[in-house]
């Protein structure tokens, strides 16, 4: 399975947020997306996933089902939990793996992997920033699919926390899965590739920069 | 599961839990109703000839309550991103979300509204005729309601907009559902020909509502 753009843009806002950006990920491989705040990273990971538009370019999956699309092969971890307070810890994972998996999960299994095991039936009202960040990555374990796409997957965790996702990352990419994560510092993971869109999005920027400040 | 029924059982025990919209609306429903007589006064032939429409205006004005919140906190917690990437149609989903919100807050006010009903004079007959025109009516109400949910869901303050958009495109839903009930409360009129076109209303909500608020969500979105 390989996950390919070629000459991909994104435009958004009458801007270009990034263009001319080429990367290809194979199974097994992690993609570390860099660069400064704005350089575009969630941009790009809502692009894979289509929730924007790709603006110029292609993308395009080898080797997955057919099918289904890119986003139906991938799960996304966005900046949001997508969680609801008055449902339970347990219910909340329960309903999405109900709502993304085909088949049955288990629902206990993904909490013990995450360290939420104690917690299956309080309100997620209750958890903290950094256990609301790990009850959505349970969300990654109980169903299973190829691609993973991150976005600061490491922002309000602690260091347990931290070593339990890399360890998570490292079983799902052994597995053949494939990890695009955006990110600001080192992800910890021993030498992934590198994608920098500061370099890409500095024309655009400083376009736009000349220009009259747009609200 | 399949994903259609997830959304239903999580929409449903959400609208149930504390902070839901399921209570409240049927709560709503109640205090006005019960307020028109403290302002109309004891006349019980006034009361009887307008029940059937202050039910209705009641009505309508319950089942929006809660219908800002119904994309709009999946928008806000991220559930929406999902719910787009998902195989399942959006269409789909969107007709799941607006029958668990029918299932919550328009069967709640129909079981209501006999009780209600007879603060405002209603005898049983109307009541049952009543009770018929808001089943098959509300659910018109809220396959409606998904089109301005859907329309303002990214904004902060979207009720106000919703109820703008969403009222004026109930009003015929509003004229045949009172025509209908108050058949059997004024007299010699006919039921049948305002129910019948009240079941057709339903019918295009049910078909015109999913796809447009779809439409809607997918454009906001970009």
């Amino acid at each position: 399975m390989r996950l390919c753009a070629v000459d991909l843009a994104c435009h958004r806002g009458g801007r270009d947020i990034f263009t001319g950006l080429n990367f290809a990920v194979a199974s097994g491989e992690v993609l570390a997306v860099t660069g400064r705040n704005g350089a575009g990273k969630s941009s790009l990971l809502r692009t894979i996933v289509g929730l924007i538009r790709v603006g110029r370019g292609k993308l395009t999956l080898e080797g997955g089902d057919p099918e289904l699309t890119i986003a139906e092969q991938a799960h996304y971890l966005g900046h949001q939990d997508a969680l609801k307070p008055s449902l339970s810890v347990a219910e909340n994972l329960r309903f999405w793996a109900g709502f993304l998996g085909s088949e049955p999960a288990d629902i206990a299994a993904a909490l013990v992997t995450v360290g939420l095991d104690g917690l299956a039936d309080l309100p997620s009202a209750y958890l903290s920033a950094g256990q609301r960040r790990r009850l959505s990555i349970a969300r990654l374990v109980a169903v299973k699919r190829p691609i993973w796409l991150l976005d600061e997957p490491t922002s309000s965790l602690d260091d347990a926390a931290q070593n339990r996702l890399m360890a998570l990352l490292r079983s799902h990419v052994a597995e053949g899965g494939m990890v695009v994560a955006a990110t600001h510092g080192p992800i910890g993971l021993g030498g992934p590739k590198e994608l920098r869109l500061d370099d890409m999005a500095l024309p655009s920027s400083a376009t736009a920069a000349a220009e009259p400040a747009v609200p | 599961m399949t994903p259609l029924a997830a959304i239903l059982v999580r929409d449903m025990r959400i609208a149930i839990r504390v902070g839901g919209g399921a209570l409240i609306g049927v709560l709503f429903f109640v205090v006005v109703v019960t307020l028109i007589p403290f302002a109309v006064g004891p006349d019980l032939p006034l009361l009887k000839r307008i029940g059937p429409a202050i039910l209705w205006l009641a009505a309508l004005l319950a089942s929006l309550l809660a219908l800002d919140r119904l994309f709009s906190s999946d928008h806000e917690d991220g559930s929406l991103d999902l719910i787009l990437m998902s195989r399942a149609p959006l269409e789909l989903v969107v007709l799941a979300k607006g029958v668990a919100h029918w299932l919550t807050t328009g069967l709640p006010l129909i079981v209501a509204a006999p009780l209600v009903g007879l603060l405002l004079n209603l005898d049983a007959p109307a009541e049952l005729t009543l009770v018929v025109t808001l089943l098959v009516g509300t659910p018109a109400l809220t396959f409606i309601g998904l089109i301005g949910a859907a329309i303002a869901v990214t904004l902060q303050r979207g009720g106000l907009l919703l109820a703008v958009i969403v009222l004026p495109l109930t009003v015929p839903v509003l004229i045949f559902g009172v025509a209908a009930a108050n058949a059997a409360v004024v007299g010699p009129a006919p039921f049948g020909t305002p129910f019948t076109i009240l079941c057709a209303l339903t019918l295009a909500s049910l078909v015109v509502g999913p796809f447009a608020a779809a439409a809607a969500l997918r454009q906001e979105m970009e």
